[in-house]
């Protein structure tokens, strides 16, 4: 959050005596404007060449020396990445519907077979628990280039190369072990005891976990599923090593294939990069409360 | 009905063994009291009881029947817990009918039962709330409601009442006592406050370091402590103890005085004993013959009796006193001691000896 106690908590101290933080003056506090505005730039820079890029006219994209301002605004790169240039839907859209269809299956999937466990993990008494939450824990040490070449294999023989379902599966397992620990985190806060009281008044354990424990973590089941969301939307290197036809691609690799041809059209590039990035940043947008909610649940008193 | 028996209840959580052998016998329609201090193994217990508590030995039967590997569900038991354990997400009335709700009653059997039970503990204007705009005598009301909703084989109560203010405490007392004769049904009480033990039981079990160390009416836990440690518990001000050994017909403090060595005691001579003399068998007002020789050490009003603490020799002996007695510290006094009253322990092995006959 962007607001400091200071600002958040109103009261006559500012007047006379400053916070200690302004302590070192207005040398300082120039200093300290001057990283923050060089930092800040560094890292919005790209994103807003993305965006200007998006909706130049082509001759403004490629004008040498480059045009911060003044150039002309154009929606055509906007519909070139759903409209095929002879009219119809554009490859490029139905990468965009792939990776709906597989981010929204694995995180379902990953959900599904996660906060049962981290219930499981967080409720009862298990052999070496330490160390098969470590082993779980272990699977994503790996980055994905290690593993992509034996997984390869193994989905040649099981014929899932190149189909949805196996990119589903494959990002449910990554999914999996990092929904088991984060939601074990969300199990650990809500008391045992509702389900015991629950147990009590004549309900199963599965009952109770269904109507007293599982209606308390709806915001962590939030939070987690938006993280492997997120994952799976942005995969990159499973998509380019395991699918290939235009019917199956995901998004990720498809943006990346519109550059390496004798021309690079940027001006679409950057257009399908910001349709990329938007659904992220709209669907983190809707959940924030939860996130919040989810991040600080721990700290509020039970 | 219902009659709950445990029998050698053994529970250890990693080297801390929380139940050593618990062995407990609830008859069908008492007032039932688990009394122990903090971390005796009442909670464990009344869990072990319930299904909640994997037990690494030992049974329970609940009317006769061996019901150790029975679910919770199926014991047909209600608690409540130390914790309240209310369903944060839902009102009063939703937690109260929960217990129905779980067994299928119709809405208007429900309806009606919760609303009986909301007038029987003055809750009625709390049912549209949820737990966390009740306060914690609020919060346990409802939770108590939730058990009573229902008529199970028993109630278990952890410690239901410990949350409440000083009145509110004693009045729930009297009330819990009240409904308990309305309802008759079992009920299963677990606390460390021995007022609430001695005054609503028909039997108390004093458990300590997870083991029962006396059963028997709070008569009998008071009069008739089983060893000196359930003496110590059991009795406010505490149960003054005195090194000595009998003498022949006498019995020698180790702080130098005698006095006539009661009847009863078999203990031999030369074994190490504690005198145990409860507050009001002991006086500064009375003069008697039996008496110790001390000094005022402190005086202590508490409004309807001042407690006068004696020392003899280097012990000190707590005596019951009215409330205007006068005394300095220093001044010189004699405790007349009801032998007919006092209590014999082993000091070695903290057991009564014989206080039968009384
Ligand atoms: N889940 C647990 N894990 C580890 N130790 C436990 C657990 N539950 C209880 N214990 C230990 O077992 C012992 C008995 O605990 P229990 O909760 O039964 O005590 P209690 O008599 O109910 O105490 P209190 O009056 O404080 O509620 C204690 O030493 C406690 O630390
Ligand atoms: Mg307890």
């Amino acid at each position: 959050m962007a607001i400091t106690i200071d600002e958040a908590v109103p009261g006559p101290a500012t007047d006379d005596a400053p916070p200690a933080r302004r302590r070192g003056g207005r040398g300082r506090m120039v200093v300290e404007v001057l990283l923050l505005t060089a930092l800040a730039v560094a890292m919005l820079f790209p994103v807003l060449w993305m965006l200007e890029t998006s909706i130049k006219e082509n001759r403004d994209v490629y004008a040498v020396p480059a045009k911060f301002f003044g150039f002309d605004l154009t929606l055509d790169h906007y519909k070139d990445v759903f409209v095929a240039r002879g009219g119809g839907r554009s490859d490029l859209s139905g990468s965009f519907l792939n990776s709906v269809v597989v981010a929204g299956a694995s995180t379902v999937l990953a959900t599904v077979l996660g906060v049962p466990a981290a219930w499981a993990y967080s409720r009862f008494t298990l052999k070496a628990k330490k160390d098969q939450l470590f082993f779980i824990l272990s699977t994503r040490f790996m980055p994905p280039v290690v593993v992509v070449i034996p997984i390869f294999l193994m989905y040649r023989t099981l014929g899932l190369i190149d189909t949805k379902l196996g990119l589903v599966l494959i990002y449910a397992a990554f999914n999996v072990p990092f929904t088991i620990w984060m939601m074990k985190g969300f199990v650990d806060e809500v008391p045992a005891e509702y389900e015991d009281a629950a147990m009590l008044d004549g309900y199963t354990r599965l009952q109770a976990f269904w109507r007293v424990t599982l209606p308390l973590l709806v915001p962590g089941i939030a939070a987690t599923a938006v993280f492997a969301l997120i994952f799976s939307w942005n995969e990159f290197v499973f998509a380019v090593f395991l699918t290939s036809s235009q019917e199956v691609r995901t998004a990720p690799p498809a943006i990346a294939g519109l550059i390496g041809g004798t021309t690079v059209d940027w001006g679409l590039v950057a257009a399908s990069a910001v349709v990329f990035a938007v659904p992220v940043l709209v669907f983190a947008y809707l959940v924030r409360k939860h996130l919040v909610a989810g991040v600080t649940l721990g700290a509020v008193r039970r | 009905m219902g009659t709950v028996e445990a029998h050698g209840l053994r529970k250890a959580f990693g080297d801390v063994q929380a139940l050593d052998g618990v062995d407990l016998d609830v008859p069908d329609g008492s007032f039932f009291v688990v009394l122990g201090p903090s971390g005796a193994g009442k909670t464990t217990t009344l869990r072990a009881i319930a299904g909640l508590e994997k037990l690494d030995g030992g049974s329970v039967h609940l009317d006769g029947r061996d019901a150790t590997d029975d679910t919770p569900a199926a014991r047909d038991l209600a608690m409540v817990f130390q914790s309240y354990a209310l369903y944060p997400r839902q009102t009063a009335y939703d937690n109260i009918a929960s217990p129905l709700r779980a067994r299928k009653a119709s809405a208007s059997d429900i309806a009606a039962a919760v609303e009986q039970v909301a007038t029987l503990l003055h809750i009625e204007r709390l049912l549209k709330r949820r737990p966390a705009q009740m306060s914690g005598g609020e919060m346990q009301r409802v939770a108590l409601a939730r058990a009573l909703v229902r008529r199970p084989r028993a109630f278990l109560m952890d410690e239901p009442l410990t949350n409440l203010d000083l009145k509110l405490r004693v009045e729930m007392r009297t009330e819990l006592t009240r409904i308990h004769r309305a309802l008759g049904g079992t009920f299963l009480y677990v606390t460390n406050d021995q007022v609430e033990a001695l005054s609503m039981a028909d039997h108390v079990a004093v458990l300590k370091d997870g083991r029962v160390q006396q059963v028997g009416t709070p008569a009998d836990v008071y009069e008739r402590p089983a060893n000196q440690w359930v003496a110590g518990f059991v009795g406010s001000p505490r149960i003054s103890l005195l090194a000595c050994r009998a003498e022949g017909d006498r019995l020698v403090g180790a702080q130098g005085w005698s006095l006539p060595r009661p009847r009863w005691t078999t203990a031999e001579d030369g074994r190490p004993l504690l005198l145990g003399l409860r507050a009001e068998d002991v006086s500064v007002e009375r003069r008697g013959d039996v008496a110790l020789a001390g000094e005022v050490y402190a005086l202590e009003p508490l409004g309807d009796r001042t407690v006068v603490d004696v020392k003899v020799g280097s012990e000190l002996v707590k005596v019951k006193a009215r409330p205007h007695v006068t005394g300095t510290p220093g001044d010189r006094v004699s405790v007349t001691v009801d032998l007919d009253r006092a209590h014999i322990f082993d000091a070695g092995t903290g057991l009564a000896l014989s206080t039968a006959g009384r």
